[in-house]
């Protein structure tokens, strides 16, 4: 017994002191930001790389949800007689919920992973020791411009996956015989800008802020091994996603969005 | 002194240097200087601290305890802004040559100086030409890191890492993994840059042959301690450690050498 709590207590030191670590990196991602040069190049490069790589597979994935809730929605709503709603319930459910988060489990997925993987390597190959040689600080040049790449293109990509799903809910719907006009005008007049645009904004940046700090934090603490660097890989996709949900959830509770 | 007013001793110098990795201990209290100006060799078995030792003096690491002296500088506890200061003055070879994959050789050449200077795109490709010159390369400037052989691989990274003028550069194992012909180039290009630039060269390698033949000092990490001496002092040096060390690579395996390679690293003096 005595044994557990002590494992316990020394697992729940390690967790805080863990988010310690975290916090104090992304204050130092911070402070590299506030410093010249300001790496616009590197950070294009990267928004390129996170976001426009990312297209495919968040179109893709955003008209397959949008039409699975179109064609859960319509077989749903059918029984009530209230089949007119369909635009309404995929809409909200796109903006306010699924948009977000499955963009963030998408882009932690493909561009998360990738990101560790890129540092735990540059770690694991001396090249974050070379850039130190040459006084260049490797947050500064390699950190940096990933994290913010990863919050800006965060809310891109959900806002695409959003208008995707919205389309696939929508083929589906008029397939089975909605009125695309019912559908639409359902949508506009559900959909406030206020409460559901700015509130889906709001939870992909925070999502972004989150995937960019896990993703990479833990390439640069990895060990500099191949094992190392496959671990942290894993890590990062495990982590980002429970954070992503638990955060969400706690958003949605505090914020109502 | 040297050109920076420093006594020569102060130019490169641990100082009762102790070093931890975990629970294990790397060295404890090793001491030594290397003269300015010439090639200082740091040879020994593996797992002695060798690649440690290049990594404290380029404050990649800092030491449990003791002193680390570059140019008359302590750096051991030094903070990033004194690191970055002390940095300007060394240049460093890793094993793998550490070029930023992501970057052409000309792009990975050009960056330290786009970081660091205000010379202008023409300025900058000339500095950039005329040091792959200096280590007889030519005609690659787009090609990638992973399009390079591993001769030519290290041949690049040392010109990245004297592409500042550095007083100091550190070598970490600049012969491995290189064939007999690429050793000597490499080999020569280090004692070129020597004679022509007179930086000081501090190399870690387990190549005996370009040990001798380049060396002015030699130092032998020991289990027990370490021995410096110029290569002709270290030939007929009484340890017989020190004398399997430098007779190694000649075919001759010796019971020594084994236990150089496999004592775990102990109390230097």
């Amino acid at each position: 017994m005595i044994t557990q709590l002590a494992n316990l207590g020394a697992r729940s030191i390690f967790f805080i002191e863990e988010v310690g670590r975290v916090a104090y990196f992304g204050g130092q991602i911070l402070v590299a930001a506030a410093k010249r040069p300001i790496r616009a190049r590197r950070f294009v490069d990267e928004v390129f790389r996170l976001g426009v790589l990312s297209l495919i597979i968040i179109c893709v994935c955003g008209l397959a949800v949008g039409a699975v809730l179109g064609l859960q929605g319509y077989n749903t709503l059918e029984r009530f007689g209230a089949t007119d709603s369909l635009g309404t319930v995929v809409g909200l459910s796109l903006i306010r919920e699924l948009g977000p988060v499955l963009t963030a489990l998408l882009t932690t997925g493909r561009a998360g992973s990738a990101t560790t993987a890129e540092i735990g390597t540059m770690a694991a190959t001396e090249q974050l020791d070379g850039l130190r040689m040459m006084s260049i600080n490797p947050i500064h040049y390699v950190v940096m411009p990933k994290a913010f790449a990863m919050v800006f293109v965060m809310p891109l990509l959900s806002a695409l996956f959003i208008v995707c799903g919205i389309a696939g809910g929508y083929l589906v719907g008029v397939f089975w015989g909605i009125d695309p006009g019912s559908y639409m005008t359902g949508l506009e007049s559900a959909v406030t800008f206020q409460d559901d645009i700015l509130g889906s904004f709001l939870k992909s940046l925070i999502f972004g802020i989150l995937v960019g700090l896990i993703s990479t934090y833990r390439g640069y603490s990895s060990e500099p091994t191949s094992a190392g660097v496959s671990a942290a890989t894993t890590t990062t996709v495990v982590e980002a996603s429970v954070v992503i949900l638990i955060f969400d959830y706690f958003i949605t509770a505090l914020w109502g969005v | 002194m040297t050109d920076n007013g420093a006594e020569p001793s102060d130019h490169l110098r641990l100082d009762q240097v102790s070093m931890k990795f975990g629970q294990r201990t790397v060295f404890e209290n090793l001491s030594f200087s290397l003269p300015p100006g010439e090639i200082s060799v740091i040879i020994g078995g593996s797992g002695s601290g060798k690649s440690t030792v290049l990594r404290l003096i380029g404050g990649l690491v800092s030491p449990q305890s003791g002193r680390i002296v570059v140019e008359g500088q302590d750096i051991s506890l030094a903070g990033n802004d004194v690191l970055e200061t002390a940095r300007n003055k060394i240049g460093m070879l890793f094993q793998g040559g550490a070029l930023l994959d992501s970057l052409t050789v000309f792009e990975n050449l050009a960056l330290p100086l786009r970081e660091h200077t205000d010379l202008d795109d023409e300025s900058i490709a000339t500095e950039v030409h005329d040091r792959l010159d200096a280590v007889g390369l030519s005609g690659i400037d787009d090609l990638l890191p992973n399009q390079l052989s591993g001769g030519m691989r290290k041949r690049v990274a040392l010109a990245r890492a004297i592409i500042r003028k550095p007083s100091i550069l550190l070598c970490d194992e600049p012969f491995s993994g290189l064939d007999p012909i690429s050793t000597r180039k490499v080999e020569a290009l280090l004692v070129d840059i020597n004679r022509r630039r007179g930086i000081t060269i501090v190399v870690v390698s387990h190549h005996v042959a370009s040990t001798m033949r380049m060396a002015s000092q030699i130092v032998v990490l020991l289990p027990d301690g370490l021995v410096v001496g110029s290569p002709q002092e270290l030939q007929n040096h009484n340890d017989p450690r020190v004398k399997a060390f430098l007779t190694a690579d000649r075919d001759q395996p010796s019971e020594m050498v084994e236990e150089v390679e496999v004592l775990p690293s102990g109390r230097r003096t």
